[in-house]
């Protein structure tokens, strides 16, 4: 019996059913889909912060000071340390190796122009690719330094063909596909580069060109990693020395700056790693204030979520207080009354909100797509969080209706007196 | 009630003139039907609420965050040209420019030598302004404070074996002794620097600064059109964006943008169902007092007219009332996530105020005309 009515009940009143469900629908998509963003957004922008450029800078031990003014390197070529460049695919090898956005290796060589003009040239990966194990991976300026332009084409990472740093060419009155002498040979200008930054006055080339002038192959002066990291906190800033092994464990396995930094000092041998604070930290802050604020965002799509489905199922309920007098003179009891309507909620909610969220999934992609443009991923746990969240709501929504419904003597409710 | 009473209420009614009739009607509704009347507009209230935080905080977010990217220190640098030094008043020139809301701060480089004949880059800097423009990223132990006070860098530390004790350096001859009250972690160039005070700079090594980092603050076109007037007023200098900078904060800027518009969007849609649903109860709820007018001889227009003016006071109401609690949250918000108040925006208002009228219009005759099509005599009948 109490099945049937329930059925019946969906059968024939199916307007009114719709048109709560649809408000329960709207209510668990919009839910759905803030939540996932909220959850999303800080990697989303984190990757969106790497435009910033490199965080962490790897350079060699012992190293002596750089003596560097505007750009221009002054300390003698021969001086100092470096890293070798053979070392470098084991970054693609670490425990957060998937948090690697890129890296550029860099090598600045002082040279001398035409009219004894002294100018660095910049050797560098482009986009290259480096292979370790069977991964192969792109990096290169192009990913860790997005802002450089280039106007005419990025050289081949394998030709020898370079770029000027536009002030530089200005100087000297030189276009892309012209030739320059360096070091004794014509090298093509592949392109102008363009950064804001010191490199304006610079030659950058790739860089095995830079390790041949210099006379040192396989010699890198500094890594720049570009990483995917988490906002910096305490705990981050703790001396890994001084952790137990668990605490350890748990630090070396969050990707902070902090601990990916360590982690490269371990693959690369030899090597000091450090945060570039100016990006690094920057980065942090940005982040926690855009999760705060999606945080809030969520909670008050939650309230009006919870809202707008209360509402329609108050409505609901109260729309059927006849019926509600027809069971209680045929003689069923408040409980029975409740219950019924209860299942009814239960039912409506589930079917509605599972339809929601697959909605909601639906809209979190399109926010994805069309404003970060890539995927936004729905964790399946947070289906069943949500039924339960849309079932909580509409009884909530519905309990305050019910009880005024069954309190309703039922002469009243059948003559239809409100 | 007593027969005095009612004599009073009808003399009353028959002095009245004949549109307090209306208004009578819509305050009496209000206050017989309390409950339903209160949950109209509670939803109403809250969606208000809701959509003018939310709309708040869309305006203000902007400003909010583009003060967090301010951190990243200089956004756009001034450089003498090669072989020529900046002129002498260009910090003031800069900082006329810039207004009240820019920093600019200068920076002069010299090579020193350390008795052992090393070479190290010495800078001389504003220390305040300094910390004004990278204080957030620059991780200093202490600024210096006295004179021949030095921020060494973190680099430069270990390697002039500088912790603590005064430590001697020469510039072309001159020498000057430098206290290490500080010292400075970057991660870049810095940290291979020594940063003692302009003027102390000047006077050991005649240089005079040759860099201006300046913090400009505003959208994208402020930075742009303070560049342009930087140099057309530094025809001798370079200026240029730190595009590092600028770039990434246009980037996430505009993603920022189009995320909280699409949850605005979401949101007060949300809570306009939220609206219909509470009114379009509250009205059909009443089918019997329409009816009984009808049958008491309204005409159509005025019924509608009457439970339109009553749904337009409550939005009205609701409206304003949740205005003002939407303020406070969005204010409450900006404290808590951004620490520093959001600007109630009175802008929002009218916004919200049609807005709620609209919904709460919408609300009301979409039951009203399904209603007229039904016979009074069906509806008192309690069908």
């Amino acid at each position: 019996m109490f099945l049937r009515l329930l059925y019946e009940s969906f059968r024939r009143q199916k307007r009114r059913k719709l048109l709560a469900g649809i408000a329960i629908m709207l209510g668990v998509g919009v839910a759905t889909a803030m939540i996932a963003v909220a959850t999303d957004i800080g990697d989303k922008i984190s990757r969106e912060l790497r435009t910033y450029g490199a965080n962490l800078i790897v350079t060699p031990q012992e190293d002596t000071l750089d003596v560097e003014i505007g750009g221009v390197n002054l300390k003698p070529p021969s001086d100092g340390a470096y890293l070798n460049e053979a070392d470098l695919p084991k970054i693609k090898g670490m425990f957060w190796r998937n948090n690697i956005v890129g890296f550029a290796p860099m090598l600045p060589a002082s040279i001398t122009l035409g009219g004894a003009r002294n100018v660095t040239l910049l050797g560098t990966y482009f986009a290259r690719s480096v292979v370790f194990g069977k991964q192969d991976f792109v990096t290169g300026v192009r990913t860790t330094h997005p802002w450089w332009k280039v106007q005419g084409a990025w050289p081949e990472d394998n030709s020898e063909d370079i770029l000027l740093g536009d002030h530089l060419a200005a100087k000297l009155n030189r276009t892309p596909g012209q030739d320059i002498e360096l070091a004794g040979r014509p090298h093509r200008i592949a392109g102008i580069l363009s950064t804001g930054g010191p490199e304006d006055y610079e030659i950058v080339a790739p860089l095995a060109l830079a390790q041949e002038i210099l006379g040192k192959p396989g010699a890198v002066r500094r890594i720049y990693v570009s990483a995917v990291t988490k906002p910096e906190d305490a705990f981050a800033r703790r001396d890994p020395k001084s952790m137990s092994p668990e605490m350890y464990d748990r630090w070396y396995c969050s990707p902070y700056a902090q601990s990916i930094a360590f982690q490269l000092q371990e693959a690369i041998p030899h090597s000091h790693a450090e945060q570039i604070r100016q990006v690094a930290q920057n980065e942090g802050t940005v982040l926690s204030r855009i999760q705060g604020l999606m945080l809030l965002i969520t909670l008050a799509a939650l309230l009006a979520s919870a809202l707008a489905v209360s509402a329609s199922m108050a409505t609901a309920v109260v729309e059927r207080r006849g019926e509600v007098g027809l069971m209680k003179a045929l003689g069923a009891g408040n409980l029975a009354v409740a219950v019924l309507f209860f299942a009814e909620a239960t039912l409506l909610a589930l079917l509605a909100g599972a339809a929601g969220f697959a909605g909601g999934a639906l809209l979190a992609r399109q926010i994805g797509h069309s404003i970060f443009a890539s995927q936004i991923t729905i964790q399946p746990v947070l289906l069943p969080i949500i039924l339960a969240i849309a079932v909580l709501v509409t009884f909530a929504g519905s309990a305050v209706a019910i009880r005024r419904a069954v309190k309703f003597d039922p002469v009243y409710a059948l003559r239809g007196d409100a | 009630m007593s027969s005095p009473e009612t004599s009073r209420v009808a003399r009353r009614r028959a002095a009245a003139p004949h549109t307090s009739m209306f208004l009578r009607m819509l305050w009496r509704a209000a206050v017989l039907r309390r409950g339903r009347a209160a949950s109209a507009l509670l939803a109403m209230v809250v969606a208000a609420a809701v959509a003018t935080a939310m709309l708040n905080l869309y305006v203000d977010v902007q400003a909010k965050l583009r003060r967090e990217f301010r951190k990243y220190g200089a956004n756009v640098v001034v450089v003498a040209r090669d072989g020529q030094s900046l002129p002498d008043d260009t910090l003031t020139t800069v900082r006329s420019a810039l207004g009240s809301g820019g920093i600019a701060v200068p920076f002069a480089y010299a090579v020193a030598r350390t008795p052992d004949g090393r070479s190290v880059v010495v800078a001389g800097t504003d220390f305040q302004q300094a910390q004004k423009l990278n204080g957030s990223w620059w991780s200093v132990t202490a600024w210096p404070k006295a004179s021949h006070d030095a921020l060494v860098g973190a680099h430069a530390a270990v390697v002039l074996g500088a912790a603590g004790k005064p430590f001697d350096l020469s510039f072309q001859g001159r020498s000057i002794r430098l206290n290490p009250v500080g010292t400075l972690q970057t991660g870049a160039a810095e940290d291979s620097r020594v940063y003692v005070s302009l003027a102390e700079f000047v006077e050991w090594t005649h240089v005079p600064y040759s860099t201006v980092e300046i913090s400009a603050s505003g959208s994208a076109d402020d930075v742009s059109t303070v560049i342009q007037r930087l140099g057309q007023s530094l025809p001798g200098a370079d200026v240029h964006p730190v595009r590092q900078v600028t770039e990434g904060e246009a980037n996430v800027l505009g993603k920022m943008r189009s995320t909280l518009l699409v949850a605005s969007i979401l949101i007060i849609l949300t809570a306009a169902v939220c609206v219909l649903s509470t009114l379009t109860g509250w009205v059909s709820d009443r089918r019997r007092d329409f009816a009984l007018m009808k049958a008491l001889g309204a005409s159509g227009r005025l019924l509608q007219g009457f439970f339109a003016a009553e749904a337009a006071a409550l939005g009205a109401i609701g409206a304003i009332l949740g205005f003002s609690i939407g303020v406070g949250v969005a204010i409450w918000i900006g404290q808590a996530n951004f620490h520093a108040p959001v600007t109630p925006r009175l802008s929002v208002l009218p916004l919200v105020l049609a807005g709620g009228i609209v919904i709460a219009l919408i609300a009301a005759i979409l039951p009203i005309s399904l209603l007229r099509r039904v016979q009074p005599a069906t509806i008192l009948r309690g069908e």
